[in-house]
């Protein structure tokens, strides 16, 4: 079961798009999985054939159990020793690739980057009797494992330092059984809340946040766009919040140290820029599924990424690596009147930036004040990946993307 | 009410003390081994006993391990309650196949027709600047063999109380006298007397790790917990006793407490008692432990003779307390 999103404790199958003996390929989707969020399309991130379905459609387990084996496909060397020579591979539509590994491997998606958690084992099993999640504690010792002390001191901060706080069932054991999983709440809306509450408030606890914001005059994006909706036919148009996603996207390409994630008490840049898009959801709640590569998408095929990602995420369904991807995220609160958004970053990634609505307001430049349309866009950022003088930079770039939206 | 008078002595002294009663309470009692009549001992804990008790029964005998050991083993057989000493381990290599060979398998392959009551006593440890072929501790390899008990009094009571449970056991037992103990002086009770030797003893409480060593080194582990307690730090130290059978309850009980060990052993760390003791560790307190358990041994080399590097080479406090720190991690 992947981890689609790092609020994800467990997910329920409801259904498999494959079965045994079939053929997959890299990015093929493989089943369709309920989170508390949203039902997602699980890829499969390896080529090979499809072993065993462990995991029965409705099942509910823990993030990180095996819910099917892969068989890699034709193509390995025939003299390889050991390999498991039942079931022969059907032919394939799809040619595997010939350098794939021959060896059984778990038809795990690729989840966020690797992360051992480092405990002791008296505080894994304290942890399990507190209730107390291993992800929210700090470990004091040797190379900063968790020892029994730090669950003991995490379980007695008081409610709401702490996670889950004292209303809440104890956060599952991470070695539970499927079987002995918590009961899936019957509020839909109540499990998302607390998805969403351990994250934050996880968020808050362990990331030193610093924010920065500056005000962008949107006259010449605004006027460029103008002209080129005249160009295009009212389903291609253009949305003033592309033109935004872009800026971000391509001065967060320049400034790596905001594109990442933080883990095991280190930054990790991360090579490409998949913008977490923070989308509310209907009746609640929100999702920040991913746009890949979104430095390099033109500006429709933003557009249409766009208008698609809100649509699954509010109506369909969101793709494995959409949700585990995010290397940052950005939240446009524009449209219910925000002027000025003070974000909460998305562990593990290291910075969030929000725009508040477009307004006209007066505006001096050249010693005469005028109307302009202008927004607010704020910096929230992981103090530990990043300093002041870098955020203010990549806004700077953000606010000198806008001046000139036809540039590349 | 009267309060027990204590007497100060040397721990070479405890020693004679606990033979010249054995000799005094049974008469099938006899000691033997290199130089242990007229010379009084090569570690001087015989001295005197020659005169007093004759050399029926305080015994030189020559320089032959194996022949003195075999010989100890044939008396005991024969109904004898032998105290074979052998000058220090190092030599007891020389008589290893009666001590294996014999002494632990002859109760057995006998299917019990006859009983060992053999005492081995033995030098054992480093420390005294006489090289690398008098000064190792192979307590471990002896350790080994089942059918033997193995003791290593570190204290003045046990080197006077363990020898009468010791000629007691219808098995053989080899008792450990760490060299750098003999001049060791205290306090000991006048009427101090037997002690038993099953059980591993707690020589000073404490709740953040625990130190679990023997013999010579018990000093050492009692040194690095007082600089410890200095830092905030309460070290639990344990002087095992019994090398043999190894009393893993008090071991365990320990470390489930303080979630940590250490253990300190002068033997070589490939193959030792710390080997031993930290699988057992992570057999039976693998979900109580907080932290990987930690080993502070010899240097895997022969003992060097020059002073500094014998010292460089031995468990000392400031590298059990650097061992002791590391486990702890940052919040040490």
């Amino acid at each position: 079961m992947p981890s689609l999103g790092a609020d994800m404790e467990f997910g329920t199958v409801l259904q498999w798009l494959v079965k045994p003996g079939d053929a997959v390929k890299r990015g093929d989707i493989v089943a369709v999985v309920d989170t508390s969020k949203a039902e997602i399309d699980v890829e499969i991130f390896e080529d090979g054939v499809i072993d065993e379905l462990l995991v029965t459609e409705g099942t509910r387990v823990p993030v990180g159990t095996v819910v099917a084996t892969l068989r890699a496909a034709a193509g390995k060397p025939p003299s390889a020793p050991g390999e498991p020579s039942s079931s022969p591979a059907p032919p394939l539509a799809l040619q595997p690739a010939p350098a794939a590994a021959p060896r059984l491997t778990q038809a795990a998606v690729r989840a966020a980057p690797p992360h051992r958690l480092r405990a002791s084992p008296v505080a894994r099993r304290a942890a399990e009797q507190l209730g107390v999640d291993l992800d929210t504690v700090t470990g004091s010792g040797l190379d900063g494992a968790i020892t029994k002390a730090d669950v003991e001191r995490a379980a007695a901060r008081p409610p709401g330092a702490a996670s889950p706080s004292p209303s809440l069932p104890p956060a599952p054991a991470r070695s539970a059984p499927p079987s002995a999983a918590v009961a899936p709440p019957d509020d839909r809306q109540a499990a998302m809340r607390q998805a969403i509450g351990a994250l934050m408030a996880r968020s808050k606890r362990e990331i030193p946040h610093y924010y920065l914001d500056s005000q962008i005059d949107m006259s010449a994006s605004l006027d460029w766009l103008r002209e080129e909706n005249l160009r295009r036919s009212v389903t291609t148009r253009l949305l003033p919040s592309v033109l935004l996603l872009r800026a971000v996207a391509v001065a967060v390409a320049a400034t790596p140290a905001f594109n990442g994630f933080w883990l095991d008490g280190a930054f990790r840049p991360a090579d490409q820029v998949h913008l977490g898009v923070a989308i509310s959801l209907r009746g609640g709640g929100l999702i920040a599924p991913a746009l890949h590569d979104a430095d390099r998408l033109t500006l429709d095929e933003l557009m249409a990424g766009l208008r698609d990602l809100v649509q699954r995420a509010r109506t369909g369904r969101l793709r494995s690596s959409e949700m585990s991807d995010p290397t940052i995220t950005v939240t446009n609160l524009g449209e219910q009147g925000v002027d000025l958004v003070h974000g909460v970053i998305y562990p593990p990634q290291v910075a969030l930036i929000g725009f508040g609505a477009i307004r006209e307001r007066p505006w001096a430049r050249d010693g005469m004040i005028g109307a302009r349309p202008i927004v607010r866009a704020s910096l929230a950022a992981d103090h530990r990946a990043s300093d002041g003088h870098a955020g203010g930079r990549l806004l700077a770039l953000i606010d000198r993307h806008l001046q000139n939206p036809e540039a590349r | 009410m009267t309060i027990p008078s204590t007497v100060t002595l040397s721990y070479r002294e405890a020693l004679r003390s606990a033979i010249r009663e054995a000799l005094g309470a049974d008469e099938r009692v006899f000691l033997m081994g290199e130089d242990v009549g007229a010379y009084g001992g090569c570690f001087g804990v015989s001295k005197g006993l020659l005169d007093e008790f004759g050399p029926e029964r305080i015994r030189d005998t020559p320089l032959s391990e194996s022949a003195f050991v075999g010989a100890g083993i044939g008396a005991a057989m024969g109904g004898m309650r032998p105290i074979v000493e052998v000058m220090t381990v190092n030599f007891c290599l020389l008589a290893l196949d009666q001590i294996m060979n014999n002494a632990a398998t002859i109760t057995h392959m006998s299917g019990g027709q006859f009983a060992i009551p053999l005492v081995i006593r033995m030098t054992t440890g480093a420390g005294r600047q006489v090289a690398a072929q008098h000064s190792h501790s192979l307590e471990g390899w002896l350790a080994h063999i089942p059918g033997l008990k193995l003791l290593a009094p570190a204290t003045l009571a046990d080197a006077r109380g363990m020898l009468a449970p010791a000629l007691a056991d219808p098995n053989p037992v080899l008792i450990f006298e760490h060299g750098s103990l003999y001049n060791v002086e205290g306090e000991l009770a006048a009427d101090a007397a037997a002690v038993e030797i099953d059980r591993a003893a707690i020589r000073r409480p404490g709740g953040d790790v625990t130190l679990i060593t023997y013999g010579g080194t018990v000093s050492t582990a009692l040194a690095a917990a007082d600089q410890l307690a200095g830092d905030g730090v309460e070290a639990e130290v344990i002087d095992l006793r019994v090398l043999r059978p190894l009393d893993d309850a008090t071991v365990i009980e320990s470390v489930a407490r303080t979630r940590r060990a250490v253990i300190v052993d002068e033997g070589w760390r490939s193959g030792s008692l710390a080997a031993e003791l930290s699988a057992r560790i992570t057999e039976q307190a693998f979900y109580e432990l907080d932290a990987p358990t930690a080993r502070v041994c010899s240097a895997e080399v022969p003992m060097p003779y020059a002073r500094h590097l014998e010292q460089a080479a031995l468990p000392q406090p400031d590298t059990v307390v650097a061992a002791v720190t590391r486990i702890l991690g940052v919040s040490g």
